[in-house]
């Protein structure tokens, strides 16, 4: 039977970024200022299971359901960016260069791992482009082989509808130098040159 | 133990939060995995792709353990593929069935051969072609192979049409007029022939789908790999799409 103190280190060793033994030193200092921090993260902890929760129309997580961005009257509502997971909207949010909608998919087609079309929103994707507000649909997903084939399948499923499907550019990383660029990103940034201003 | 040999990626997953396991078809060592340690990561993601061609070293304490690969680049032609869905769909299908069928650690020099072929033909025009010849030669590297050489009714050599769906034997045009419906259809540039325009394409990849459905997959109690079923989607729309432009 484990104790209080040892259940706790086992839970918080299965938080990503965290060991046994970096568990341990996080439980430790939690113990030790516990009116300071464990307290007040107990709270924050049971508040935030009982308020967040997926958004119905783009799965999002968020305390209010449809979430904050699908509710936000400033936004444009007729671009669409679709992004595998949840942590890739945070990252397009807190870059600020995207003023539009989201929707996310949960995952990437994978034969490997037996995901299919049914097991992504693929489908409520399709139906939130076919209720025709939507102009243009942004496919920000990973540069990966998974990743590509996941878009060019919505791309084939969104034809149909007549919206402007696109997706992010491929090829040199700010701040990259070319002698460290894989022979991939290399030949996708070449591919992709366009003419200089 | 160590050894060192050349190989094409077929599978990658993740192992932890920064590692990946990854299985590779090598030529002296068949499908093999191995840990690549940051094998997640930034700089190495990029290496692991699906398809990417790599010097590994391998080491192991025993033979059998699963151990550690240390992985450099030899080429990709990933950045010429990923932007076509047809190209993308093949190399998944293939990397899949290879991961599917081949058993771990015995060598298959003729399928890292042929599969180098299909890397380089992929970035081609006539990858389609080339995905086929790939599946048609794979079958026959597992021991399921079709004999197209002559019809296997009348013994002739010329006008092949068909194949049968139980025995992999061609039949002539003349032999197969009566069961036409229930015979697979032999496309003309897998005989020899010339190639006659996108619609070849589906038969060739309906008539290599329907025995590697029958000897690969059904024995792993599994369908076609989903790349494999999108490819074929893919060229019936190119042949399609074909078709309407010719009318």
């Amino acid at each position: 039977m484990l104790n209080d103190i040892e259940s706790l280190i086992q839970l918080m060793a299965r938080l990503p970024g965290l060991g046994p033994r970096s568990a341990r030193r996080a439980v430790l200092h939690m113990l030790q200022k516990k009116d300071a921090l464990m307290r007040p993260l107990a709270v924050a902890l049971q508040n935030a299971s009982d308020s967040v929760g997926h958004c119905s129309v783009c799965g999002n997580l968020d305390t209010v359901d449809p979430c904050t961005i699908c509710r936000d009257p400033n936004r444009q509502r007729a671009t669409l960016c679709v992004v595998e997971q949840v942590g890739h909207l945070w990252a397009i949010q807190r870059s600020g260069v995207f003023r539009g909608l989201y929707h996310v998919l949960g995952g990437n087609l994978s034969a490997l791992d037996g995901i299919g079309p049914d097991d992504l929103a693929i489908a409520r994707l399709v139906e939130r482009v076919s209720e025709g507000s939507i102009g243009e649909v942004i496919l920000a997903l990973n540069v990966t082989i998974e990743g590509q084939a996941t878009a060019h399948y919505i791309a084939d499923r969104l034809r149909a509808f007549g919206v402007t499907v696109s997706r992010l550019a491929q090829g040199v990383p700010i701040g990259g130098e070319l002698d460290y660029l894989d022979d991939g990103t290399l030949t996708a940034a070449f591919n992709s040159r366009r003419p200089a201003a | 133990m160590e050894w060192q040999d050349e190989g094409f990626v077929l599978n990658r997953r993740s192992h932890g939060e920064t590692a990946a396991i990854v299985s590779i078809l090598t030529r002296g060592h068949g499908r093999h995995a191995g840990l690549i340690h940051g094998g997640q990561g930034a700089r190495k993601s990029g290496l692991l792709q699906v398809g990417s061609r790599l010097n590994v070293t391998w080491r192991g304490r025993l033979s059998e353990h699963l151990r550690t690969f240390e992985a450099d680049p030899v080429a990709t032609n990933i950045g010429y593929n990923i932007d076509d869905p047809g190209r993308v769909a093949a190399l998944q299908a293939a990397t899949s069935l290879l991961h599917m069928a081949l058993p771990e650690r015995e060598p298959y020099p003729e399928l890292f051969d042929g599969f180098e072929a299909l890397s380089d033909a992929l970035v081609g025009e006539a990858w389609a072609h080339g995905y086929i010849f790939w599946e048609f030669a794979f079958l026959q590297s597992l021991g399921f192979s079709l004999d197209i050489a002559a019809c296997a009714v009348t013994g002739a050599t010329e006008d092949l049409t068909h194949v049968s769906p139980r025995s992999g034997r061609a039949v002539c045009a003349q032999a197969a007029e009566a069961y036409q419906d229930r015979l697979l259809k032999l496309p003309p540039f897998l005989a020899g022939g010339r190639y006659g325009g996108e619609q070849d394409l589906v038969d060739g990849l309906v008539l290599t789908g329907h025995f590697l459905e029958r000897h690969v997959t059904s024995t792993h109690n599994l369908p076609l790999p989903q790349p494999r079923i999108r490819l074929l989607e893919i060229c019936r729309a190119m042949a399609a799409q074909s078709a309407s432009t010719d009318s």
